[in-house]
């Protein structure tokens, strides 16, 4: 089972991070959801990936049996999911709100905190 | 239930503190509880303008003094008794999530709560264009908490959540500016940032599969047990991480499109904390838990530091906007302190620790400083404005003190850690490092004089034609040629601390090497976190 969970993270970051190297907003944002998910993959691989030993403590028992899946990795991915998808919620307003005001998604039109007009002093 | 849920006692004590916590632990997180809630009861507070917003005003002042107080005592605290350790909700650490504040925990939280404080003075007599907009105080106060929870925080996990507490407001604080070029840095400050953050989070992901924990203290009883070869491909992502985070080359062009759009107390504050906790983070995750890894990687990071101070150097050479210069200053500050952690001895870390202490205080009176100087000249270009110096000649004399704490000169206090971080890397035969810390001192001082020659001394330039005769814009360029108090009073304080730190390193100089001595050897911190041993 891990192996095929491994090669699917990888799948979504190779997405991820060709979506991000583009010059568009909207796709630099598909790009941070689909990361978002790689990494939610590869948390869940950090504890067991397992359904043979139910994750239930019986009655006069203290700890999970052995071999049961790790629930401490899901918590943090439901942190991770909270946080990851707040951010993409920002982020796609913050991508609109650009393209309403800039008028362009494209990065390379957006150059107006860096201005390249500005040459070096040339002297004093 | 009530039968079902009875725990043998002595298996219960396994697991939770049996009595309340102590007292003086609140200390540990007070400094992140108060600039959180006082920061979320402003969010609801909130106001555009009229009384309501000048109290917010004085009320975010009074919940950062606090904290600022509260930083005092817990620095004291951990200074005469070693580290200090709280537990969230009383369940024990490595289940519960520690609190921990070491000496250089402790040393950074205080430093990050006076500089908030001072920037948050400034703001009050900050004048924006544009229509009346909220206010930045609520953001200030929880960029801060974020700040201080991962200066704080003795869990890895939690140290990625306070990561992301620190840069929503962050985001926040560089949209509130409705400007074209706010947009346009927020967006490109945004992407980058949210990715480095989240490759933190997959280097926490793996650490946690190869380690089965998450504690810092545990972090660092286990580590140097296990296989070195994943650890180091670990270390690697970390160091990528951060990287970004602190602004290091290749991975630092954010910085410079994104901090000259804001208004001055963001832009400072943004310098002084958040590149801060990339190296805070790099000297915590790296030299304390995994020194093994740091070695082997030891030479990347030291050509990563001298490319970046160089970047750095490069860039005040060639910048001419009085808003952008400091960012540069910045970058090549970041570069000298990824030096002293490249170096991997006492002598480096203690530079790296020195740097970014007063690196704080320098960057926030850098980015005030230069912000009002391109508003008292009515223009960032350095090639149109001048004069300064004639009209405020203390306000220019502080900026030159500045400059050449940039620079590294003495008797300021960037002097002394570059002089330390030199000094390591001559010790191990580094010889090419120590000289790109004077290489790039070198170069900012060249770069930072004829700034300081074009934008101050050289007689005022004349204005472009058409704004001369309009008596309204007079006017109103008069009125905004004044240095009032918020803005005096913050930048001669931070002054105090730049050229007191030069005059007297001592005291500093001792508390780095103390906090180095800690991240070495973290036997104190451990007992701290586990009192009867590590589990």
């Amino acid at each position: 089972m891990e192996p095929v969970f491994a090669l699917l993270a990888t799948l979504f970051y190779a997405a991820a991070f060709y979506l991000l190297l583009s010059r568009h907003v909207v796709r630099m944002l598909i790009g941070v959801a689909l990361l978002g998910n790689g990494v939610n993959l590869s948390l869940f691989l950090a504890g067991r990936l397992t359904r043979d030993v139910p994750p239930v403590i019986g009655a006069g028992e203290d700890v999970l049996k052995a071999g049961a899946a790790n629930p401490l990795p899901q918590a943090l991915i439901l942190t991770a999911i909270v946080i990851s998808f707040s951010f993409f919620a920002y982020l796609l307003v913050l991508g609109y709100r650009a393209y309403q005001t800039l008028g362009t998604d494209d990065t390379r039109a957006m150059r107006f905190a860096e201005p390249d007009r500005l040459d070096p002093p040339s002297g004093y | 239930m009530a039968a079902s849920i009875a725990v043998d006692p002595a298996l219960l004590a396994k697991a939770m503190l049996p009595g309340p916590v102590l007292p003086e632990h609140w200390l540990v997180v007070a400094p992140v509880l108060l600039p959180l809630a006082g920061g979320a009861g402003l969010i609801a507070l909130r106001h555009r303008s009229g009384p309501a917003r000048r109290l917010a005003g004085a009320f975010s002042l009074a919940v950062l003094a606090l904290t600022l107080l509260a930083n005092i005592g817990l620095f004291r605290l951990v200074a005469e008794g070693g580290p200090l350790t709280m537990v969230m909700g009383r369940w024990l650490p490595p289940f519960g999530i520690a609190f921990t504040a070491d000496r250089l925990g402790a040393a950074f939280s205080l430093a990050a709560s006076a500089v908030t404080l001072l920037a948050a003075i400034f703001t009050r007599g900050e004048r924006v264009a544009g229509p009346p907009a909220y206010g930045p105080e609520p953001f200030q106060l929880l960029l801060l908490a974020g700040v201080s929870g991962a200066f704080l925080t003795g869990d890895i996990f939690n140290l990625y959540v306070w990561f992301e507490v620190l840069l929503i407001a962050s985001f926040g604080l560089l949209a509130l500016g409705p400007g074209r070029e706010e947009l346009d840095g927020t967006l490109k400050y945004g992407f980058l940032n949210l990715t480095g953050t989240t490759l933190f989070l997959i280097a926490v992901g793996l650490l946690y599969g190869v380690s089965g924990t998450l504690n810092m203290a545990d972090l660092a009883d286990r580590l140097p047990a296990l296989k070195q070869g994943p650890l180091t491909a670990l270390a690697a992502l970390f160091l990528f991480a951060f990287a970004m985070k602190a602004a290091a080359f290749p991975v630092q062009f954010w910085l410079p499109a994104a901090y000259h759009t804001p208004r001055a107390s963001t832009a400072g504050l943004f310098a002084a904390l958040l590149t801060k906790v990339g190296i805070y983070a790099l000297l915590r995750v790296l030299v304390m838990l995994m020194p093994g890894p740091l070695e082997e990687l030891s030479l990347l990071l030291a050509v990563m530091a001298a490319a970046t101070m160089l970047f750095g150097a490069l860039g005040t050479l060639a910048e001419r906007d009085l808003r952008r210069l400091p960012g540069f200053v910045l970058i090549s500050g970041i570069g000298t302190m990824l030096a002293g952690v490249a170096l991997n001895s006492p002598g480096g870390a203690t530079g790296a620790i020195f740097y970014g202490l007063q690196s704080m205080a320098l960057m926030l009176a850098l980015y005030l400083a230069l912000f009002e100087a391109a508003r008292l000249s009515g223009t960032p270009d350095i090639l149109k404005g001048g004069g300064l110096y004639a009209r405020h000649p203390l306000f220019s004399g502080l900026v030159l003190a500045l400059f050449f704490a940039g620079s590294g000169l003495p008797p300021f206090s960037g002097f002394w850690p570059k002089a330390l971080i030199v000094k390591a890397a001559l010790d191990i035969g580094a010889w090419w490092l120590a000289g790109a810390v004077l290489l790039s001192g070198f170069l900012t001082t060249i770069g930072l004089a004829r700034a300081y020659l074009l934008a101050f001394w050289h007689p005022e330039r004349a204005r472009p034609a058409g704004r001369a005769g309009d008596k309204a814009g007079q006017a109103a360029a008069v009125g905004t040629r004044k240095l009032g108090l918020s803005t005096t009073l913050p930048l001669a304080l931070l002054g105090l601390f730049v050229i007191g730190f030069g005059l007297f390193p001592e005291s500093l100089l001792k508390l780095a090497g103390d906090a180095a001595s800690g991240l070495a050897d973290p036997t104190a911190y451990i007992r701290s976190v586990f009192p009867g041993g590590a589990p």
